[in-house]
């Protein structure tokens, strides 16, 4: 039995019960539905307005991240009221605001294996919205294993990829992707940076399709893959398959529980700001400093992109981008002491990788990059 | 002449470049011609062994070239090669 609307209920949604595909029936589908969004950042903040918006009955938000002003030029969800707050509590009290007749259940802590199957349980469909490949390989995998829809969306820069993974219609993340990428091969967000709107356009998106397989109407993208570029302002889809060696959703999975999942991705299950090449190679901003000042002679290399020397430079610094580095590694001489530095940390800890391959052993990560420096020698300069 | 489309993770090695004519009678041919004005996006894309990586797909018509002949798909001039990665930001 689905539940009846109240009359301020009917006012509220009326632009909805006008059109024939949702109805009076539709919006008391939405009503009755649960839906649990993983992370209330750039994706999260309009999938959850959106479905706070549309009445969804009652919506799970799992997120374990406090405000942070860096984050507002995209989680528009978030206000710099709420800077310093929590994410899901901040969140929670948005939606309350746009729509208080809704339930929004918080989850203040990290999404894992451990308390994944318990978080998600009473929700009907989930929403990817998380921010590194750990995560994504355990929401696909927790949602093949309870046979929940998985809504899925992801950015980069300026690209954007929506699907509906639900193996028991169609293939799953697995069956496109069975192995992430190499640790460092795929830069993040926080070091490759994101245009603020486009998670707005990618998760509006994934509302759109989890709206749409609540009601059970139009042509979900089970099957399809949507690849948003906004730079070309071009939207191409290609066809996804089930993947019949896929080690989850195939017919003899060797995946049949929830596993280690940042084992398996050989990275953490969070979007690190901080990069660190292990404690060997890293040197700190104080050390570095204290060793510039005794005179020492170290050969600093910025392994940043061009444009992001109008934001901090280090004095003395030579520029190579890390994409070039592998063709310019003759312009350094092993025999010289190198400092390798980016914003904070990550590019420059690959950096350091390439370098050792190619015999180097006189090189040390700048930990936590520039903005280190920032922060802890040269207060002068900025943070980003 | 085909052409191969770049994301934006891979299009700092291909000189910002998203759209890349190459040669080539085949996508195996065709991805060489780009590695070959690219040398920087070998490592991407393939493994040790000469493998396409398991995180980077290939479609052409709208299919995965697994779905078709592989690094054998015949491709004529005028089309058009995705290269599709996975990309993981949400934040």
């Amino acid at each position: 039995m689905l539940p009846e609307l109240t009359r301020a209920e009917i006012l509220r949604y009326s632009r909805h019960l006008l059109i024939p595909e949702v109805g009076l029936e539709g919006q008391r589908k939405l009503k009755a539905a649960s839906v649990l969004v993983i992370g209330t950042g750039g994706l999260g903040s309009p999938v959850a307005l959106y479905l706070a918006a549309a009445g969804i009955g009652r919506i799970g938000l799992v997120d374990y991240d406090v405000v942070d002003s860096s984050n507002l030029q995209r989680q528009v969800i978030h206000g710099t009221a709420s800077i310093g707050t929590l994410k899901v509590e901040s969140a929670h009290d948005r939606m309350l605001d746009l729509n208080p007749d809704i339930q929004v259940e918080i989850y203040n802590e990290p999404f894992t294996s451990d308390n994944a199957m318990r978080i998600a349980e009473s929700y009907d469909l989930i929403v990817d919205g998380t921010d590194n490949f750990p995560t994504r390989y355990l929401t696909n995998d927790l949602c093949v294993l309870t046979g929940k829809p998985n809504v899925y969306g992801s950015i980069y820069r300026f690209d954007g990829q929506v699907s509906v993974f639900d193996a028991t219609r169609g293939p799953c993340y697995r069956c496109l992707f069975p192995e992430p990428p190499p640790p460092g091969l795929v830069p993040s967000c926080a070091e490759g940076g994101v245009l603020g709107v486009l998670p707005g356009t990618i998760g509006t998106l994934q509302a759109t399709e989890a709206l749409k397989l609540i009601l059970g109407i139009g042509q979900p993208l089970i099957g399809r893959l949507l690849l948003y570029n906004a730079l070309d302002m071009s939207f191409e889809f290609v066809k996804l398959r089930k993947n019949p060696n896929c080690k989850i959703c195939g017919p003899e999975p060797e995946v049949t529980e929830l596993i280690d999942y940042e084992a398996f991705c050989g990275v953490p299950g969070h979007d690190h700001e901080e990069g660190s090449a292990g404690v060997d190679w890293d040197i700190t901003a104080p050390e570095l400093a204290a060793r510039l000042q005794k005179g020492n002679h170290i050969r600093l290399v910025d392994v940043r992109e061009p444009h992001e020397l109008e934001i901090s430079q280090l004095e003395g610094a030579s520029l190579i981008p890390l994409g070039q580095m592998a063709a310019r590694l003759s312009e350094l001489d092993s025999a010289e002491e190198i400092v390798l530095f980016c914003k904070a940390g990550t590019r420059s800890a690959r950096a350091l990788e390439l370098l050792l391959s190619a015999g180097f052993r006189k090189v040390k990560n700048l930990k936590g990059g520039i903005n280190a420096w920032a922060r802890e020698v040269d207060p002068s300069l900025p943070v980003y | 002449m085909p052409t191969l489309r770049i994301p934006s993770p891979l299009r700092p090695y291909t000189d910002g470049s998203g759209e890349v004519s190459v040669q080539g009678n085949t996508v195996g041919e065709a991805l060489d011609d780009l590695t070959s004005q690219y040398p920087a996006l070998r490592q991407h894309l393939f493994n040790g062994d000469g493998h396409v990586r398991p995180f980077v797909n290939l479609y052409l018509h709208e299919e995965n070239i697994k779905q078709l002949q592989g690094m054998d798909t015949p491709v004529a001039v005028d089309d058009r090669i995705l290269l599709i990665p996975s990309i993981a930001g949400g934040r």
